[in-house]
C-alpha cells in the first residue's frame, strides 16, 4: 500500500497477470494480537490444503505468471510441511517470502528453510522491550523467540525484514523501532500503522493514534529513509484515518496480487469475505488462471466501471482505485462508495472526528484475539 | 498477513539524498542475497526480484547487474561496455556509478570492496 513508481509493466492485456501471491497457510496462530488482520471467522485446521493441495496452487501461480510468493498465515511455522512447501514453491521458481511471528522457528528449521531457497524473512514485533511487546502479542515469552529468530536467520544469510505494526501504544518507540531493526541485522523495516478492520475495530480506544503521533511517525521517517539510505530501506503504511486521500488498496483490486486462504478459497484481498453477496471459487475446483481471470469476486470491482460518483470522474481514481472496498463496506455499507477516508466522500468528516477522538482516549486493557 | 496489515507488493523510489556508500571506479559490487534476476516468460521480460519489489530492468540495466561478478571493479566493466557499445569510457562509468549507488541505496547490492 505504498506507491508503486517502479512496479513491472506488462503488455496491455486485460487482466493483467497477478504479481503476488499471499499464501495464508493456516489461520492457526500461537500469538493473539489485538489488530490481527485474519477474519472474525477463522479456517479450522482441518479444512486447510494438504502439503500436495498448496504444491500445486504454487504451480499454477507460477505458470499465470505470479513472482512473489507471501507465505504468510495464521502462523505459518504452525504448518508441519514448511520447510517442503517452501522447496517446492522455490523449485517453481517462484520468490518466497516467509512472514512470521518467529513463533514456532527453530535454528534447525531456519537452516532448513535456508537450503530449500527460501529468499527473504519478514518478522514481526510487536515492541522494544519484551514487557510491552509481549503484552501486545499476547506470548509470553514471544521477544525474546524473535530475537533469537532475528539471529538466526541472519546467520543463515536470509535477508531480513523486520515488521513493526503501530499504534497509539508504541508508536512514540519507532526510533528505537528502527534501531533494533538495524541491530538485528534487517535490511529493510515496514512500518505498518495498524488498519482498523476487524479484530482492530474491537480495539480503536487502545491503537488509534493522536495526531500528533502520526505527524511525528511521517516527519521521523521522511527523515530516517534519507540519513539509512544504503543501510536500512524504509516502507511506511500511514495511518489511513488520519490521511486525505485514501491507500491504494492492494495495488487496486484484482490488479496486481491475490490471496489463497487455508481452505483454498481464493480472495481479492484478504478481508474481501466481509463484502457480503461475492462468492468466492477455491482451487480445490477451479483452477487459480480461470479464478484469477474470470472469478465473479476478482470482476466485481476491477477497472472503474462499477465506480459511483465522486469516484467515476475523479482525477485520482487511477491512483487510489477509490480505495479500500472492505472499509468503504464496514463504513458507508456499499462496497462501491467512494473509501471515507477520501475527503471527497460525505463520510469523511465523522471518520475523522471518530478518529481525533478515539486517538485522545484513554487506552483500556486489549480485547485479544482468540483469549 | 500473519495477523498483520501489509502489502503483497510495493515498489518505492530510491530515498532522495543522502547516499550510504561511496561508490568510485574501484568498487566492486554483486547482488546481495535474496536479490535475483530472473526470466519472466509470462510478460517476456527480465525482472529483478528482491523483498516486496519487482523491478522490470531494461537490456542496459539487464547487462550491468549480469556483470556484477563480486571479481571485477566499476573501471573494468565500464572499460568492457565501453569497447562493446563503442561508447566513452568516462561516461559509461558515471552511468555504472549511478546505477550502483542507486541500487546500493535501495540494499540490492552487496559493496565487496
Amino acid at each position: 500500500m505504498n506507491e508503486h513508481p517502479s512496479p513491472v509493466r506488462f503488455a496491455a492485456r486485460r487482466p493483467p497477470p497477478p504479481i503476488a501471491m499471499l499464501a495464508e497457510l493456516t489461520h492457526r496462530c500461537p500469538l493473539a494480537c489485538p489488530y490481527c488482520s485474519n477474519p472474525l471467522e477463522l479456517s479450522r485446521a482441518s479444512e486447510e490444503l494438504s502439503t500436495e493441495e498448496w504444491i500445486e496452487v504454487f504451480r499454477q501461480a507460477a505458470d499465470l505468471g505470479v513472482l512473489h510468493l507471501h507465505l504468510s498465515g495464521g502462523e505459518p511455522a504452525s504448518r508441519r510441511d514448511l520447510v517442503a512447501l517452501t522447496r517446492a514453491a522455490s523449485g517453481f521458481g517462484l520468490y518466497t517470502n516467509l512472514i512470521t511471528s518467529g513463533v514456532g522457528l527453530t535454528e534447525a528449521r531456519i537452516i532448513e528453510l535456508s537450503e530449500a531457497g527460501l529468499d527473504h524473512l519478514q518478522l514481526s514485533i510487536q515492541g522494544v522491550t519484551p514487557e510491552k511487546a509481549d503484552l501486545v502479542g499476547g506470548y509470553a515469552g514471544g521477544y525474546a523467540r524473535k530475537i533469537a529468530v532475528a539471529g538466526w536467520t541472519h546467520a543463515a544469510g536470509i535477508p531480513l525484514t523486520v515488521n513493526a505494526v503501530c499504534h497509539k501504544q508504541n508508536m512514540d518507540e519507532i526510533e528505537d523501532m528502527v534501531g533494533l531493526a538495524i541491530e538485528l541485522g534487517a535490511r529493510r523495516i515496514e512500518i505498518a500503522t495498524v488498519q482498523f478492520h476487524g479484530w482492530a475495530e474491537r480495539n480503536r480506544t487502545s491503537l488509534m493514534p493522536t495526531r500528533a503521533q502520526v505527524e511525528a511517525t511521517t516527519a521521523f521517517v521522511n527523515e530516517a529513509r534519507k540519513r539509512l539510505a544504503g543501510t536500512l530501506v524504509i516502507d511506511y503504511v500511514p495511518a489511513d484515518h488520519h490521511s486525505r486521500y485514501p491507500k491504494a488498496c492492494m495495488g487496486g483490486w484484482g490488479r496486481t496480487g491475490l490471496n489463497v486462504n487455508p481452505a483454498g478459497r481464493v480472495l481479492p484481498c484478504h478481508a474481501a469475505e466481509t463484502i457480503p453477496g461475492l462468492t468466492f471459487d477455491t482451487v480445490r475446483e477451479t483452477p487459480l488462471a480461470e479464478i484469477w481471470l474470470e472469478g465473479a469476486a476478482f470482476n466485481a470491482y476491477r477497472g472503474d466501471d462499477w465506480m459511483a460518483e465522486p469516484c467515476r470522474s475523479c482525477e485520482r481514481k487511477h491512483i487510489d482505485f477509490g480505495g479500500c472496498r472492505c472499509q468503504a463496506m464496514a463504513l458507508a455499507g456499499d462496497a462501491t462508495a467512494t473509501d471515507p477516508v477520501c475527503i471527497r466522500s460525505p463520510l469523511h468528516a465523522s471518520l475523522a472526528a471518530a478518529a481525533e477522538a478515539d486517538g485522545e482516549a484513554e487506552p483500556g486493557p486489549f480485547v485479544y484475539r482468540g483469549r | 498477513m500473519s495477523g498483520e496489515g501489509t502489502a503483497p507488493v510495493s515498489g518505492e523510489s530510491a530515498a532522495a539524498g543522502g547516499s550510504g556508500v561511496a561508490v568510485t571506479g574501484a568498487t566492486v559490487a554483486r547482488l546481495a542475497r535474496g536479490v535475483r534476476l530472473r526470466e519472466d516468460p509470462v510478460r517476456g521480460q527480465t525482472v529483478l526480484l528482491a523483498p516486496e519489489r519487482a523491478l522490470a530492468l531494461d537490456e542496459i540495466a539487464v547487462a550491468i547487474v549480469k556483470a556484477l561478478d563480486g571479481d571485477r571493479d566499476l573501471d573494468t566493466i565500464a572499460a568492457d561496455f565501453a569497447r562493446q557499445f563503442d561508447a566513452p569510457q568516462d561516461q559509461v562509468l558515471a552511468d555504472v556509478i549511478a546505477f550502483i549507488r542507486e541500487f546500493s541505496d535501495r540494499r540490492l547490492l552487496e559493496i565487496v570492496r
